[in-house]
């Protein structure tokens, strides 16, 4: 009895964890996300966008920040319609399936170093799980996302979802390669898959795209750093345009593409089913930013080696977690900022950029890497 | 006859296709700035900021009915209005003036005068077939109700928007 009582106890911190991370930051950011797209590319297109919902019932607008509210409310409220032609389990399981990966791999995210709370002795360690196998599960986790869309695609029984759901799944399926090994570098540099360790081994050495640490004044930058900057930069392009792909956001969006394929696999979904595609979207480039943020620009530590991981004090444990969100923000930015600049991509040029250019160029980066570590081996 | 079309040479930057990306970033960029930093405004809030200032004088809004500067209906209700509106949104029962009054003279006045503002087009031909100049195309253009009764201008209403003109057609007047 007592051994479950403590079993149970133990259960409290990762609840506390999940809820806080899951429910309190990531669904909140997926709703404004949707917002800042929609204000950030009115400011880049020369219009306005949403400013007026506000407060119900008051004059007060707080620039449109109720927007998203008022947009969940009318996807709860609207007509859930299924289709008399469609498969049903499978029409309702692959809006579920498209959003449960995309939350599932912030598992292993660390979202800040540790926070020691007064009067408790163990700091803790801000991951929900920290797996040794951090990368992998993630690369895991994310394949199972295409599920959803091909699923969508296929039980839709219609010829516009159904083209969305077979262009979504070679995309999905080619990109993840160069995905994949676009990461293998920066494994290669810090020997670790566990995310936390890589995170805090940048902490102590500068980022992987920012290797400077501060002397008091004076900069230190080793030689072994430097070249190695050449094949991170190069991942770092090949695994944020795989993102992309993989997320299905503008330059390949191919599989929702409006203008050809009415809506792409979500056209047959309406009420909160649709918004369950549309909001599993953002969620999954939240959580990519995360990682792209986590593995080549420092996570949650400042640059030059500033402050500590929060071991000992609350102050940088929170300062932690606040550049590790600012940066991700800065991130979705990035990604709004692209999706309204650059058109769309002909799906042959799409799969030739994979197959033909990703692809190789991240092997031989892989061997570029393995060159230059070679070359500054100790011992 | 099929036309080809020639394929333009591209230089290396624009086959490496990154450069090309980050110009169109580096565009959207500055119009972003542009609108940040207020330099430049296109959308008007409209129910905040209006045009009104702005607007031409031969703006067509809502038809109203005028008064002379004697305070007089110019309106003498001869109905060509009412025959030539393209959409029949005006309704008019004429009425006569009783013999006590100082206008007896004029003979006619409206006695009802209905716009039906759904119908209307703002097209200007009652203002423009009206021998008196009696019904003129203000510059109300925000006609709005909750209901199709209250869409409809009566006489009270179209003297509220239209008000006084003065010097116009002085036919009425005593001679001097």
């Amino acid at each position: 009895m007592l051994e479950f009582f403590s079993q149970l106890t133990g259960l409290i911190e990762p609840t506390i964890k999940i809820v806080g991370l899951v429910f309190l930051v990531i669904l909140p950011m997926v709703a404004y996300s949707v917002y800042a797209e929609r204000r950030f590319s009115a400011i880049l297109q020369d219009r306005v966008g949403p400013n007026r919902v506000g407060i119900p019932f008051t004059k007060v607008s707080l620039a449109g920040l109720g927007q998203p509210m008022a947009d969940g409310l009318k996807f709860i409220l609207k007509e859930d319609f299924t289709p008399d032609h469609v498969r049903k389990v499978y029409y309702w399981l692959a809006p579920a399936l498209t959003m449960v990966p995309a939350l599932l791999t912030c598992a292993v995210l660390p979202f800040g170093g540790y926070l020691k709370l007064p009067f408790v002795d163990d700091p803790f360690k801000l991951v929900i799980a920290d797996l040794d196998v951090g990368i992998l599960f993630v690369f895991a986790i994310a394949s199972l996302g295409v599920y959803g869309i091909v699923l969508a695609g296929w039980a839709s029984n219609s010829k516009y979802p159904f083209l969305g759901g077979v262009r979504s799944s070679s995309q999905m399926i080619s990109y993840e390669i160069s995905l994949g090994l676009s990461v293998i570098p920066i494994l290669m540099i810090y020997g670790d898959l566990n995310l936390s360790n890589i995170v805090q081994q940048q902490h102590e050495q500068g980022w992987a795209l920012l290797p400077i640490t501060l002397d008091g004044f004076k900069p230190v930058v080793s030689m072994r750093d430097l070249l190695l900057l050449i094949p991170l930069f190069i991942s770092f392009i090949i695994f944020v345009t795989s993102l992309f792909a993989e997320t299905n956001r503008l330059p390949f969006d191919l599989p929702e593409c409006e203008t050809e394929l009415v809506a792409g696999y979500h056209t047959e979904y309406s009420s909160m089913k649709f918004a369950l595609f549309f909001l599993g979207e953002y969620a999954a480039m939240i959580i990519g930013s995360g990682f792209a943020v986590t593995l080549f620009l420092g996570g949650w530590s400042l640059p030059f080696g500033w402050g500590t991981n929060g071991e000992d004090s609350l102050f940088w444990g929170l300062v932690n977690v606040g550049t590790f969100f600012t940066k991700v923000i800065a991130f979705i930015l990035f990604f709004i900022w692209v999706r309204w600049s650059i058109p769309r991509f002909r799906y042959d040029q799409l799969m030739r950029l994979g197959w033909v250019f990703f692809f190789e160029i991240a092997l031989v980066n892989i061997l570029l890497t393995a060159a230059i570590l070679m070359l500054f081996r100790q011992g | 006859m099929a036309i080809v079309v020639k394929r333009p040479k591209l230089s290396i930057f624009e086959k490496m296709y990154l450069p090309a990306i980050g110009k169109g970033l580096l565009i959207t960029l500055s119009h972003a700035i542009k609108i940040l930093r207020g330099k430049k405004k296109v959308t008007m809030q409209y129910p905040e900021e209006k045009w009104d200032a702005n607007m031409p004088e031969h703006y067509r809004g809502a038809p109203a009915l005028v008064k002379d500067e004697q305070g007089r209906e110019r309106c003498v209700s001869c109905q060509l209005c009412e025959f030539i509106c393209p959409p029949r949104a005006i309704k008019i029962v004429p009425g006569e003036i009783p013999s006590d009054d100082p206008w007896a003279k004029v003979e006619k006045r409206p006695k009802e005068f209905d716009i039906d503002m759904i119908r209307c087009i703002y097209c200007g031909m009652c203002e423009e077939v009206c021998p008196e100049q009696a019904i003129y195309l203000r510059k109300d253009y925000a006609i709005t109700g909750l209901s199709r009764e209250e869409m409809v201008h009566d006489k009270e209403r179209l003297y509220e928007i239209g008000g006084v003109r003065e010097g116009l057609v002085n036919k009425w007047n005593e001679l001097k």
